[in-house]
């Protein structure tokens, strides 16, 4: 199954990724031509198998539910491109 | 003591600094005056840290003069891959979009470096996000691997990638170690690809925190060095628990260079027949044949073993790692650091759409679109879960296969270094250089490359060996048998 520049510049807009027309066409044919040679998965058969997400077979660990950090601020707003009165600054969401 | 001391290994430096034959201010500026004749042919280093290197060599040389206790690298010059965040100096992924970032803090890796006694010399170059087997995409531009095709010395050549600045500088002696990551190949393919050694270690040896994140449960760090022995010895600085990431492994560290002594004696060593490709060049062949032969001198039992799934890793890896790194980089927005484009009258979206736009490469983007059309509502079960399933077959073949070998030997690469630009318009293509590396990654196994022997135009040829989870003791007895048997001295010319 292809998709369309449609469905690939719908599926930049999920990723926050800006392409124009020509970008577009590209990227939708590299991303076909990837789904293609991807798609040779469908020749396997799973039936049954439960899914790998981690190789780990440690159990998530816990921790005390302590305070072991802070008064940070300066250091986590240090590599800000924009900051105001000790916050991140974005444009405007509301008018 | 070779007149040069780049030219030593990291034991010899270690035993020379030991032996008070040199300092570590002397190791570290005979490093820092080669990277200043060497690096801008073949840009390995990308950001320079001469004042941190000599003030650590400094304070390394009075520790030691004050006779303390030294750390197993005390004194030693090394190169940090631009992906470990380190305090205060520009660690940036090799990407646009973290343009400026200097980290508030220092990954766990090289915290434990650094704790055993390290001078970090500088950051090394690398693909953008770790994205690559070239080291073409970076945002401070190709590396160039320091060897090359005997007769075309014109012709520039690939380090692999995509920790291709680490396998350069340690292959041109530009630092004894460099600090690698792997995900599906990217410390052992550039390894072969520059004729020295560099081990993946099992997952959660190493703590990934600190270090940029691309694919969540494949990334690992590892080390590059010139012998099996600085490889031991490296590893077992830079590994160990840490609780600051979830699934850093509670195991204690083995003392790695201790096992070097003990030999193959009785060792299985499995030949996967899956791993005989077709089209394999016949000198990679004879290159793995000879692996083989030399384990089997040295008192180990070849046999041969099957990993039926082997041809489905690829596929199943670039549906798994562009997933995860989709998420992972959905952190770099504009907002907390590194580029933002915004203009005048622009909403919250266009900020994060044009930012990212601009800051992120052609690779690195179309992965993220992969990776986020894979996880979409409606596809999530045709294509991640699937290829969870196939990744849990592809890690069952492993289980099987060890309950007949103790080690499996494999090659590295398909290929011998190929020229800067061959490849890059062409994805799948790019991808086949990770077919030999990547089915160890996704069931997350150690894996080390080394060099075996030169091809026909004169570069170098790696083997590959598998071990079983936390037996790096296994893989590093048999590298070093390898080593030894193989002789493999050959150094790329002119360094």
């Amino acid at each position: 199954m292809a998709l369309t520049d449609k469905e690939v510049q719908h599926i930049a807009k999920l990723a926050r990724i800006r392409l124009d027309g020509a970008e577009l066409s590209h990227y939708a044919k590299e991303i076909n031509g990837l789904l293609k040679w991807i798609d040779q998965l469908g020749q396997v058969d799973t039936t049954g198998i439960a899914p790998l997400s981690s190789v780990s077979d440690q159990l998530l660990p816990w921790r005390a539910d302590v305070v072991n950090d802070g008064n940070q601020q300066e250091a986590v707003l240090k590599n800000a491109p924009v900051q105001n009165y000790g916050c991140f600054a974005v444009p405007k969401v509301l008018e | 003591m070779s007149a040069n001391p780049t030219h030593m290994t990291l034991a010899e430096a270690r035993d020379a600094l030991a032996g008070k034959k040199i300092s570590s201010v002397e190791l570290t500026q005979s490093h820092l005056d080669a990277i200043a004749r060497h690096n801008p042919a073949l840009n390995a280093y990308v950001h320079h840290t001469p004042e941190i290197a000599l003030a650590q060599a400094k304070a390394s040389d009075e520790k030691r003069a004050r006779g303390e206790a030294v750390g197993l690298l005390e004194g030693i010059p090394i190169g940090v891959k631009d992906l470990f965040c380190t305090k205060g100096v520009n660690s940036q992924a090799a990407s646009k979009i973290l343009t400026g970032f200097k980290p508030e803090y220092e990954s766990t890796v090289t915290s434990n470096l650094f704790a055993h006694g390290a001078v970090m010399l500088g950051k090394t170059n690398m693909d953008e996000f770790a994205m690559g087997s070239a080291n073409i995409t970076s945002v401070y531009g190709p590396c160039v691997n320091p060897w090359r095709r005997s007769g075309e010395p014109e012709v520039k050549l690939v380090p692999g990638g995509s920790s291709g600045g680490s396998s350069a500088a340690v292959a041109a002696r530009l630092g004894f170690m460099a600090t690698g990551t792997d995900t599906g190949g990217s410390i052992r393919q550039p390894a072969a690809f520059t004729g020295i050694v560099g081990i993946k270690p099992t997952y959660g040896r190493c703590s990934r925190w600190g270090v940029v994140a691309f694919a969540s449960s494949l990334d690992q760090a590892g080390p590059m060095t010139r012998t099996v022995r600085d490889a031991a010895i490296s590893l077992q600085a830079m590994a160990g628990h840490d609780p600051k990431d979830s699934t850093s492994a509670i195991q204690s560290v083995p003392d790695f260079e201790a096992v070097l002594a003990n030999g193959v004696k009785g060792l299985k060593i499995g030949i996967p027949k899956e791993y005989r490709i077709d089209g394999m060049s016949a000198e990679i062949a004879a290159a793995w044949d000879k692996g083989a032969a030399i384990l089997k001198a040295a008192g180990a039992e070849i046999v041969p073993v099957s990993l039926p799934h082997t041809a489905y890793a690829l596929p199943t890896y670039y549906i798994i790692a562009p997933a995860e790194a989709s998420s992972n980089l959905a952190r770099y927005d504009g907002v907390r650091f590194g580029l933002r484009v915004s203009e005048d009258g622009d909403s919250l979206n266009d900020m994060y759409e044009k930012t990212r736009a601009a800051g992120f490469g052609a690779e690195v983007k179309r992965r993220i679109l992969i990776g986020t059309y894979v996880l979409s509502a409606g596809y999530y079960d045709a294509y991640y879960k699937k290829a969870q399933r196939v990744r849990a077959l592809i890690a069952q073949d492993f289980t099987q296969a060890f309950t007949q070998c103790d080690v499996i030997l494999t090659p590295t690469a398909p290929s011998d270094a190929f020229v800067i630009g061959e490849n890059q318009d062409d994805p799948v293509a790019m991808y086949m250089n990770d077919v030999f590396t990547i089915p160890a990654s996704l069931a997350g196994l150690p894996g080390l490359a080394l060099p075996i022997g030169l091809s026909k135009a004169g570069l170098p040829l790696g083997l590959q060996l598998i071990g079983r989870a936390f037996d790096e003791e296994t893989v590093f007895r048999a590298a070093e048998a390898i080593e030894r048997g193989a002789g493999f001295n050959a150094a790329p010319e002119g360094y």
